[in-house]
């Protein structure tokens, strides 16, 4: 499929891995293009399911933007966003049965998360604005990137939220590791009960977003 | 491009899309079921404390569980299997018996059958009833077992669909479900008492009632209610078996 570009250009040439680490910072889907951010309210109490929410998010948006890419030539624009939905239903449900059937548990886990990727505006934002106009290779980059840039914010802040909130710390396959210890809470120390709650990721999406800008001035933008 | 293009196109991905996810869903079914059959023997059998990895459970299962049994609305037995064979009654296996359609049936007034498993373990006898009701999000549902006077509850496992993690979703996870261990559902005056989850600590409740009250998860209310509305509703159902045993 991508035998067309490696005769014109490198696979890992600086353009296509700008596509990559671009979105982890400058583009960062979360924080910057402000888009998913009702799945990182809802999948960051813990940071377990949102390791592996930012995973299958990666999968879907990679593989819809390479499908979509492949097809772009071909899709009637005027029927285009629902080719789009078509595609990112498709994967979803397969990687689903494929969990299902195959890791149970972690199927468990995700229970509803799974659905709820095909909602995530970040992948049909990427097919718009990307795998449309790009080639397959590059359209591929761009959803990895896009994916790791929207896996990173979830990962801080489900880390922050489950710490303060819980006092541990979750991995898949590790398991709960109490990062706090019990001689503290017999000290009068309290687990955040507000950390656990909704509002408390968008602040921490608001900290990072102020973090992120007051580093990079180039976010900033021009006073009017 | 033409609507006869756009049409074309459209009903080429649809019928190939159609075509692929039913290819899945009926080659991954089979694994699917193994799974999901597997996933509730285990959930049966750590009701009376026996751990169990998914590869085992069927092992496990016909090891530990005498009777299969599928009762009435009036308690009586209906269908019985032992070691998932058929040895009296008719109609499906017990096991295979789905509480949410069971319940439906109930509620509708119509004739349901309800599963309830015997289990010995270590010369111990248990008996496990199948729960299943609403949390605040989706289905909760989960097993209760109860010693061989039908009256102590030796132990509980809940799940979830979809409950908050880390506030509702706490019912799934042991430091909630030891709280049942030892309850009980009938009081010193021969009353029927399915085990409430209560708000405010169970140790400010009067001492009659902590026999059969359990702590509620803060920040998971409405679940909380949920559980405690199922245990009521599903519990009063076995009831009538319950007092037909006990009175053996």
């Amino acid at each position: 499929m991508s035998q067309e570009k490696t005769t014109r250009e490198p696979l890992f040439s600086a353009k296509n891995m700008e596509l990559l680490r671009k979105p982890l910072n400058l583009d960062n889907p979360i924080t910057v293009q402000v888009l998913g951010i009702c799945s990182a309210l809802a999948v960051t109490v813990k940071l377990e399911p949102a390791i592996v929410m930012s995973i299958s998010v990666m999968m879907v948006t990679a593989f819809s933007n390479l499908i979509i890419s492949l097809l772009r030539n071909t899709i009637p624009s005027r029927i285009r966003i629902i080719v789009q939905l078509v595609v990112i239903a498709t994967l979803v449900i397969l990687v689903d049965q494929l969990l299902k059937a195959f890791a149970y548990d972690v199927s468990k886990q995700l229970s509803v998360f799974v659905g709820l990727i095909i909602t995530n505006c970040i992948i049909m934002g990427r097919l718009e604005a990307f795998a449309m106009g790009n080639k397959p290779w590059p359209s591929f980059m761009d959803g990895i990137g896009n994916g790791l840039g929207y896996g990173i914010i979830l990962v801080i802040i489900a880390f922050l939220r489950e710490l303060f909130g819980s006092g541990t710390v979750t991995f898949p396959v590790i398991g709960e590791l109490r990062i706090i210890p019990q001689s503290f809470y017999a000290m009068g120390y309290e687990n955040n009960g507000m950390m656990i709650l909704p509002p408390m990721a968008l602040i921490t999406v608001g900290l990072i977003i102020w973090i992120q800008r007051s580093r990079n001035r180039e976010l900033i933008e021009e006073k009017k | 491009m033409s609507n006869r293009y756009i049409f074309t196109y459209a009903t080429v991905m649809i019928v190939l899309v159609a075509a692929l996810l039913s290819t899945a869903a009926t080659v991954l079914k089979p694994y699917q079921e193994a799974n999901a059959k597997a996933a509730k023997m285990v959930e049966i059998l750590k009701s009376f404390g026996v751990d169990a990895s998914r590869d085992q459970a069927n092992e496990l299962f016909n090891r530990y569980i005498v009777d299969e049994m599928a009762i009435d609305a009036q308690g009586k037995v209906v269908t019985l299997y032992q070691k998932g064979k058929k040895v009296k009654g008719e109609g499906v296996r017990p096991f295979d018996l789905e509480m949410k359609k069971e319940l439906k049936k109930y509620d509708a007034g119509q004739a349901a059958l309800f599963p309830l498993y015997k289990a010995v373990k270590d010369n111990q006898t248990f008996y496990v009833i199948p729960l299943y009701g609403k949390g605040l999000w989706g289905p909760i549902w989960g097993y209760i077992a109860l010693q061989s006077d039908l009256k102590t509850v030796s132990g509980v496992t809940f799940g979830h669909e979809g409950e908050t993690p880390g506030l509702g979703a706490e019912i799934a996870k042991p430091p909630f479900q030891v709280q049942f261990k030892n309850k009980t559902i009938w009081d010193g005056q021969g009353n029927f008492t399915p085990i409430d989850v209560v708000k405010g600590g169970v140790e400010n409740l009067p001492k009659a009632d902590q026999a059969h009250s359990v702590d509620g998860i803060s920040g998971g209310t409405l679940t909380s209610k949920g559980v405690d509305a199922m245990l009521d509703k599903v519990l009063h159902i076995y009831k009538n078996y319950i007092v037909a045993q006990r009175k053996k």
